[in-house]
């Protein structure tokens, strides 16, 4: 098997590419087009795009926008924000999109997992689920409508349930850390891997290559997936869409 | 003219894309009619088995492709679901393939390993495949092969004759079939940069 994924993660917000610090104060990054490029001649593993903007405003998916974007992609997308329904994943999947990822829909309507998966495969459907930890008590709990609603619903015990209903993939992020750049967190990572069999990527808080390594090595997680790591550098968090080189990525994951 | 069939199921903008970057004209074929006048066909597919079946034959598709393949000889290239649609039948459901392949396609199944449980299903991923015979399909892609897989189920054949390529995962499996004119990858080309182009460059010129 080649060395594990590490995926880039692009947030869409009113047609351009924008970063959060825990889901919040969006900043502007630049054109999705263009970092789908630079991305190309870096033989990226694969691009998550996740519009940040459509699950709040309950929008459909911007088709043609999404469509132009991953046409230009000579590597699997996973594409995500305000996915409700299964003609709206038919349509993204004729686009070109490798896999669709659902977060608030799996949440308000589980059954939405099973339908898609038996419609499209499960390798097809993938849940996000968005976690927090609560200050008081330390338990985490799931987050929907891009983190602006809280729910009770206890992580590890969702993500046994989409399994359960289909989901070939989960990705675990956490807003905690998002934008943070210090570091997954890997024990809300490990929680989850020991509760299922699909893959679980992890998302939120990568701030260097050795945290990519830990988060699968240490956390068990299949892929790691990174914004803030990919389109800022230096101290002073410049915007440059950067990724590392093929030989960089073998070396780090060369046991 | 590659003719890139359009049973609603696959990525067929992006490998229009990449066939229009490697300097190829093809066109997405909605009409099955309009598979008469291509050269070569792509079969994509993302999804179900038997959703796949289905959506052949609603669509026109079916008895086109029969003709054109099996009498007609022309170069087809099957993709993921699109390959095993070229099979006898598949775990995955309940319908009968093409059948232009002697070869049914199973789930991955890791039961007989120790480590059974680490290996997650579907394989999804970037992972090599290594040739077990010399065939144009490989003339352009450089050297080792890696592309993008995800998948859950693979082909599995009794002889070798149509095997062309294998990839590990847990243990070999077939990732690349070949038939005269009938090929089929279990990967992406179109999701696989250069290592794709290359490949959909070779079906294009060659033979």
């Amino acid at each position: 098997m080649f060395r594990p994924r590490v995926i880039p993660c692009l947030l869409l917000y009113r047609n351009g590419l924008y970063k959060t610090v825990k889901f919040k104060k969006p900043r502007y990054i630049g054109d999705p087009i263009n970092a789908v490029r630079v991305f190309n001649e870096k033989e990226v593993d694969e691009l998550m795009l996740l519009d940040i903007e459509a699950s709040k405003k309950g929008k459909e998916p911007d088709y043609g926008h999404i469509e132009d974007i991953v046409g230009e992609a000579f590597m699997p997308v996973c594409y995500g924000g305000g996915v409700k329904t299964v003609e709206q994943m038919g349509r993204l999947f004729s686009l070109g999109v490798e896999k669709v990822s659902i977060g608030s829909a799996a949440i308000e309507n589980p059954e939405l997992v099973g339908s898609a998966s038996r419609i499209f495969g499960s390798q097809s459907v993938v849940v996000t689920l968005d976690i927090t930890q609560k200050k008081i008590s330390g338990k985490y709990c799931i987050a929907i409508r891009n983190g602006r609603q809280m729910t009770r619903l206890d992580p590890e015990e969702m993500a046994v349930k989409v399994q359960e209903m289909g989901a070939g993939e989960l990705v675990v992020n956490n807003i905690d850390r998002d934008g943070t750049m210090r570091g997954y967190n890997h024990e809300l990572i490990l929680r989850i891997v020991r509760r299922v069999g699909i893959p679980v990527v992890a998302l939120g808080g990568a701030g260097s290559l050795a945290d990519i390594q830990m988060v699968i090595s240490q956390g068990g997680a299949a892929a790691a997936a990174a914004g803030s790591l990919f389109v800022f550098y230096g101290k002073l968090k410049a915007v440059l869409i950067h990724y590392p080189s093929q030989s960089e990525l073998s070396q780090l994951f060369e046991a | 003219m590659i003719g890139i069939v359009d049973y609603r199921m696959g990525n067929i903008k992006s490998i229009a894309s990449m066939l229009r970057k490697i300097g190829a004209i093809s066109k997405i074929v909605t009409d099955p009619g309009e598979l008469y006048k291509a050269e070569k066909i792509i079969l994509p597919g993302v999804g179900a088995f038997d959703e796949g079946i289905r959506c052949l034959k609603q669509f026109g598709f079916w008895h086109v492709l029969n003709e054109l393949v099996m009498q007609g000889k022309v170069p087809v290239l099957g993709i993921c679901l699109g390959m095993q649609l070229f099979g006898i039948s598949s775990e995955e459901g309940k319908s009968k393939g093409l059948g232009w392949i002697p070869c049914h396609i199973e789930k991955f199944n890791f039961s007989r390993r120790k480590d059974h449980d680490l290996l997650k299903i579907p394989h999804m991923g970037w992972n090599y495949v290594i040739p077990e015979k010399d065939h144009y399909l490989f003339h352009y892609v450089p050297d080792p092969m890696r592309f993008y897989f995800v998948h859950s189920y693979h082909y599995v054949c009794h002889e070798d004759e149509y095997v062309l390529a294998s990839t590990n995962y847990g243990y070999n499996f077939i990732s690349v079939i070949a038939r005269d004119n009938i090929m089929g990858v279990q990967f992406h080309p179109e999701k696989s940069h250069k290592y794709g182009l290359n490949l959909l460059k070779s079906f294009v010129e060659f033979p």
